[in-house]
């Protein structure tokens, strides 16, 4: 009788029947993965497979063997000596040194210039305001392929030949051949106006950091800004001139039918810098607007009604809080403009890309070991890129809850 | 603690009122917010400001500290005449305490960094200094023990006794409140409104937008009835609610008391 009452047993509930194991998710789920996973194996043996086979038949030799050849080609620009006597691998370590540079002062010119115009875009002055929107509209609204012919092609190789060359302040040259600069020459003594200097950045940072110090004690604060300039830059000019100016100047000089001596900075480095920086910089502009746009009008009239000046509001209540909507997007306008400097091979600058992608490859025939090569150095980058900006970001990131 | 925090010094100017406004006008474009405005209120003062939305009572105290600008007439701040001069407006904005109807709290800054940020580069105070002060006030508030959390981890009604707190470290003699209940659950209404209570009777000036009539009426001097950009009407407690003489304010109050 009391068996068929189905009321609650007072004694310790009985676990539910396990349902078949069709039906439970782990199972399922596991099954998924197995399968996706043989799925995967079996796609890329087919295709190494089928690599192999048809290297084999055509004879090419798989392998990093060329790694240690003899390249037999020159790089117009590098950073480290390269000859035609050099090796692959050193061509490799060449091309990459050139990718970094360009991405580089790219990445540093891009930031500054994107700041300046999205602040500008905010600003209250009109015409800063319009001249700000322009650039942003042009630049970021044509190919950045067609921007560095326009660099390149209709700037930089309109210029005149080395005997009618531009001259520029300071003993500079600006000629179709490139921009020609006085290279320095240290002379004895020199070392003593480098310490100076190294003088000055320390003092400064002590200065910096006891000045912060002290205006936490007292409330005072200190000219940080003028003195270090002062001790940066008038210390070491002193040191210098006291020492009778140790540093020569070797100054590039027209002989023949081209400058000698001096530094050179070829026109296709010129024209990828310029347009990489340019380009870049007018989306950072818009992501520094949208990130201080972003900031909660609210903030800023909290700000003055406490009596902050709108300098002090900017700086100590707007731009930190800006700063993590523009972070992220910005890591993604490096990680462009690392990868677009490999339009370098378009202008002739021996890039990365260019150079082993494009030499590299013809000349070896070994497509499979450089793509791979080349997908592995890239993704290193970027890879190293956003981990910082990531690390950077965490590091600025609000507390909530 | 309520007289320590002010200085008598600074009631030099309550013979002359401590706010004068005088014939004031002010547009959006084509739209008049404030028509002329005339309003003189004594040092020591509580107004309660109230009226239907977009009747230009936010306006008018966002003028008094010159977060907007007015077109027409004169606003004097304890002897100060705001114009575009900035260095008046730094010294009005110094004295002048103001708390918004979204609290507007800085999240990048724990509750002490709120409270000491203007103490410090304002006043040029010590950081130790400034939060000694600002551990004072938060004391008043009554919540010392949030001083080193984010607001973010706060409650809508903490987050607002921590902007009260943030304008009183600046030791202002006036304090411009608005709406500052608006945005609260009725249950935080009350702890907001205790600390406004307490610092009506320590004797500061206040100037106050609030449909809380029953903060009005027990601590206001006087209440201002405004409507489409008009003081309508400006009475004792009492007599606003007994006895208002507007047939607009009569049909704002049984809006508002009906129900």
């Amino acid at each position: 009788m009391t068996a068929t009452v189905q009321s609650p047993s007072p004694g310790p509930i009985a676990p539910p029947a396990k349902p078949n194991l069709l039906y439970r998710p782990e199972f399922r789920q596991a099954v998924y993965q197995i399968l996706l996973v043989i799925a995967l194996i079996i796609g890329f043996w087919a295709i190494a497979h089928n690599v192999a086979v048809n290297l084999a038949r055509q004879n090419i030799a798989s392998g990093f063997g060329f790694w240690t050849r003899t390249a037999g080609f020159d790089i117009s620009q590098t950073l480290i000596e390269f000859d035609n006597q050099s090796t692959y691998g050193k061509a490799f370590w060449a091309g990459l040194m050139n990718t970094l540079l360009v991405a580089g002062l790219g990445i540093i010119f891009a930031t500054i210039l994107g700041f300046l115009v999205g602040i500008g875009r905010l600003s209250s002055n009109w015409l800063i305001a319009k001249l700000a929107t322009a650039y942003v509209e042009i630049l970021r609204n044509l190919p950045l392929l067609l921007q560095l012919f326009f660099w390149y092609f209709a700037v930089l190789k309109n210029l005149p030949g080395p005997r009618e060359s531009i001259s520029l302040p300071g003993g500079a040259s600006l000629n179709v051949r490139g921009l020609y600069l006085p290279a320095p020459v240290p002379e004895s003594g020199f070392g003593y106006v480098l310490a100076a200097f190294g003088i000055g950045i320390l003092t400064s940072i002590a200065i910096a950091m006891w000045s912060k110090r002290r205006q936490l004690a007292t409330g005072q604060r200190f000219p940080v800004l003028w003195t270090s300039l002062a001790l940066i830059f008038l210390l070491p000019g002193a040191v210098y001139l006291v020492l009778g100016q140790p540093l020569g100047f070797e100054y590039p000089a027209l002989r023949g039918f081209n400058f000698q001596g001096g530094m050179a900075v070829q026109p296709e480095f010129m024209a990828l810098l310029v347009g990489l920086s340019t380009y870049t910089a007018s989306f950072i502009a818009e992501i520094v607007r949208a990130g201080i746009a972003g900031v909660p009008r609210g903030q800023r009239e909290a700000a003055n009604a406490i009596g902050l000046s709108n300098g002090l509001t900017m700086r100590l209540v707007i731009i930190p809080q800006a700063l993590r909507i523009i972070i992220p997007p910005l890591t993604s306008q490096y990680l462009n403009l690392a990868k677009n400097s490999s339009l370098a091979v378009a202008i002739g600058y021996p890039d990365f890309v260019s150079v082993f992608t494009g030499t590299v490859l013809n000349q070896t025939g070994q497509a499979v070991e450089v793509i791979l090569l080349t997908m592995l150095v890239f993704l290193t980058i970027s890879l190293l890129t956003s981990a910082f900006m990531n690390w950077f970001n965490k590091h600025i990131a609000l507390v909530e809850r | 603690m309520a007289e320590a925090s002010r200085q008598p010094s600074r009631r030099v100017h309550g013979a002359a009122g401590a706010i004068v406004l005088d014939g004031v006008h002010k547009w959006y474009g084509e739209f008049h917010v404030l028509r002329d405005i005339n309003l003189v209120v004594k040092d020591g003062e509580r107004i309660v400001i109230c009226g239907p939305s977009g009747s230009g009572k936010s306006t008018l105290i966002r003028c008094i500290n010159r977060l907007e600008e007015h077109q027409q007439g004169s606003i004097i701040v304890d002897g100060t005449e705001l114009t575009s001069d900035l260095r008046n407006i730094d010294k009005i904005r110094a004295e002048v305490g103001m708390v918004f109807q979204s609290f507007n709290l800085f999240p990048h800054l724990t509750i002490l960094d709120n409270l000491c940020l203007a103490p410090v580069w304002v006043k040029k105070q010590s950081r130790a200094e400034a939060e000694r002060i600002a551990r004072q006030y938060l004391e008043r508030v009554k919540i010392p023990e949030q001083a080193l959390k984010y607001p973010g981890q706060l409650s809508g009604g903490q987050q607002q006794r921590v902007a009260i707190a943030r304008a009183l470290c600046m030791n202002p003699n006036i304090m411009l409140f608005d709406e500052p209940t608006s945005a609260l659950d009725p249950e935080m209404i009350k702890e907001v409104l205790e600390v406004m209570s307490e610092l009506a009777s320590s004797g500061m000036t206040m100037i106050c937008v609030t449909h809380e009539m029953g903060f009005a009426r027990s601590v206001a001097d006087r209440i201002i009835f405004m409507d489409r950009g008009e003081i309508v009407e400006m009475a004792p407690p009492e007599e606003f609610f007994n006895n208002p003489r507007s047939d607009r304010t009569k049909q704002f109050l049984s809006q508002i008391l009906n129900h």
